[in-house]
């Protein structure tokens, strides 16, 4: 939409480019060629997003993560300026509590100290087995079933799901529902009005559940937040809270991962030979990092606002601007990566990528989804060598219009 | 002065833990870091600074620390 159409312009220069950009036509893992053009020279610009509004975008791998972790800068999407990601979370910002998404440090602490329990590299850890069997079980139901079939069906969804729902506990049973209204809750298109119903829709969906697992404690995450709520330590609304982010954040981020991770090693087989013929920990392990690097699949940009002016990158971003983290960008920095558009499964510093963000708000679930992908990449290609896809690449549907990147289907055969 | 660790600034990520496991590990009830030895031998040196680079709290502090080699 053009300044002329929405009278929105308020800055006088015209060659601000609107964000989100397009990928280019048949290349399906790399960044827009219009931000790269637009940050060649310099980590930061200027780009306007859907409100008319022209935050920075933030496109240096150093930049990113001075910027990440300077308290000067917020995620307070109540202050004035905010950059929200679209119409439907500028209309409900007064609905959603505060939470570890929405709060600096101190408040953020506490909320973070509470959900990162279940999330220590030890815990999840002695998930291993269990993973390991869910992955092997999906793996045979797809052997045993039709081909071709869809990977996103039959693997990549189901198994973050499955690990997340049992370590939250809620019921599995629910899936469709809360997949569902997660999918669309993270949709670019989303209307105010249905954004508020899908968040509404699952919110309620775990007040209900906080408030059954208050009164009937099981062993899981969710009966210890909802032990927080009895001690009057947190509110239903804030567990609740907490309950939705877990879920949605612990399955679709990892489904997109898997999907997207099984298409670049089809279109990348020596790269693929690296990890179906190794039996290292280590060298799966680094595969993960370099994949988590390579497809970036938080493209969307992570939202922050300045409190203060802050110089960087030789330029002054003032108080009250806001700034569009574009993660992906990062990880294909020349600076810290040498090449860094090959997918090389070997590369040495690849995790130090900034697919999980960094700073303070760091994804809360990395470890998990690191022990979820190292199960999956390492087990899918040696138990399906002749795995292939059953379309031509072109045929793919890419999640283009999606705050977290990756593949609606994924039709493989073998 | 050797490493250090800022617990109040820790958030859980893991990062430490899973790079340098002999030097670092979490707090059970909330994951917060735990330093398990503040003068780790010479062959994990480089285990322990991946592990200051990659915390996203920027709460492992390396000073003066000269590793010392296992006799």
């Amino acid at each position: 939409m053009s300044d002329a159409l929405t009278g929105a312009a308020t800055s006088g220069t015209a060659e601000v480019p609107e964000w989100p950009m397009p990928r280019a036509e048949g290349c399906p893992f790399d960044p827009p060629p219009a931000l790269r053009e637009l940050t060649a020279e310099r980590p930061l610009a200027k780009v306007r997003i859907w409100d008319g509004s022209t935050p920075w975008i933030v496109t240096g791998h150093a930049e990113q993560r001075a910027l990440l972790g300077d308290p000067r800068v917020s995620v307070d999407e109540r202050l004035p300026g905010f950059p929200h990601w679209h119409e439907g979370m500028a209309a409900a910002v007064d609905y959603r509590p505060r939470s570890v998404f929405n709060s600096d440090a101190p408040e953020h602490t506490g909320f973070r100290r509470i959900m990162t329990k279940p999330f220590t590299f030890k815990r999840v850890e002695a998930l291993r087995p269990t993973i390991q069997k869910i992955t092997d079980e999906l793996i045979d139901a797809m052997l045993a079933g039709p081909k071709p079939a869809d990977l996103v069906e039959a693997l990549a969804l189901p198994l973050p799901t499955l690990m997340i729902s049992e370590l939250l506990g809620v019921p599995y049973e629910d899936h469709d529902f809360f997949q569902e209204n997660a999918a669309r809750g993270i949709a670019h298109d989303v209307s105010a009005e249905e954004s508020m119903r899908t968040f509404g829709a699952l919110n309620d969906y775990l007040v209900r559940l906080v408030e059954k697992k208050a009164a009937e404690p099981a062993d899981d995450a969710l009966s210890e937040i909802a032990a927080l709520v009895t001690s009057g330590d947190i509110s239903v609304s804030e567990a609740a809270m907490m309950g939705t982010g877990l879920l949605i954040a612990g399955h679709e981020t990892s489904a997109n991962m898997i999907g997207l991770a099984v298409v670049a090693l089809l279109e990348h087989p020596g790269q693929l030979a690296v990890l179906r013929d190794t039996d290292d920990p280590k060298v799966v392990a680094g595969a993960v990092e370099e994949l988590l690097r390579y497809l970036g699949i938080i493209h969307g940009g992570q939202r922050r606002i300045a409190k203060e002016d802050i110089e960087i990158g030789g330029e002054v971003i003032r108080a009250g601007e806001g700034i569009v983290i574009e993660l992906f960008s990062a990880n294909r920095d020349a600076h810290v990566f040498p090449d860094p558009d090959a997918l090389d499964l070997r590369r040495e510093n690849a995790r130090h990528h900034n697919a999980f963000g960094f700073g303070i708000h760091q994804c809360v679930g990395q470890q998990l989804a690191r022990v979820e992908l190292q199960v999956v990449y390492g087990t899918l290609f040696r138990r399906i060598p002749g795995l292939r896809l059953a379309e031509p690449l072109d045929r793919i549907q890419f999640k283009h219009d999606r705050l977290a990147y990756g593949v609606y289907s994924l039709p493989v055969t073998w | 002065m050797k490493i250090t660790v800022e617990q109040d600034k820790c958030v859980a990520a893991g990062q430490c833990a899973a790079t340098a496991p002999d030097v670092f590990d979490q707090r059970e009830e909330d994951g917060v870091v735990v330093l398990l030895t503040d003068d780790p031998p010479a062959e994990l040196a480089d285990d322990v600074r991946d592990a200051a680079a990659v915390c996203p709290a920027l709460a492992i502090h390396i000073a003066h620390w000269t590793p010392r080699t296992t006799p």
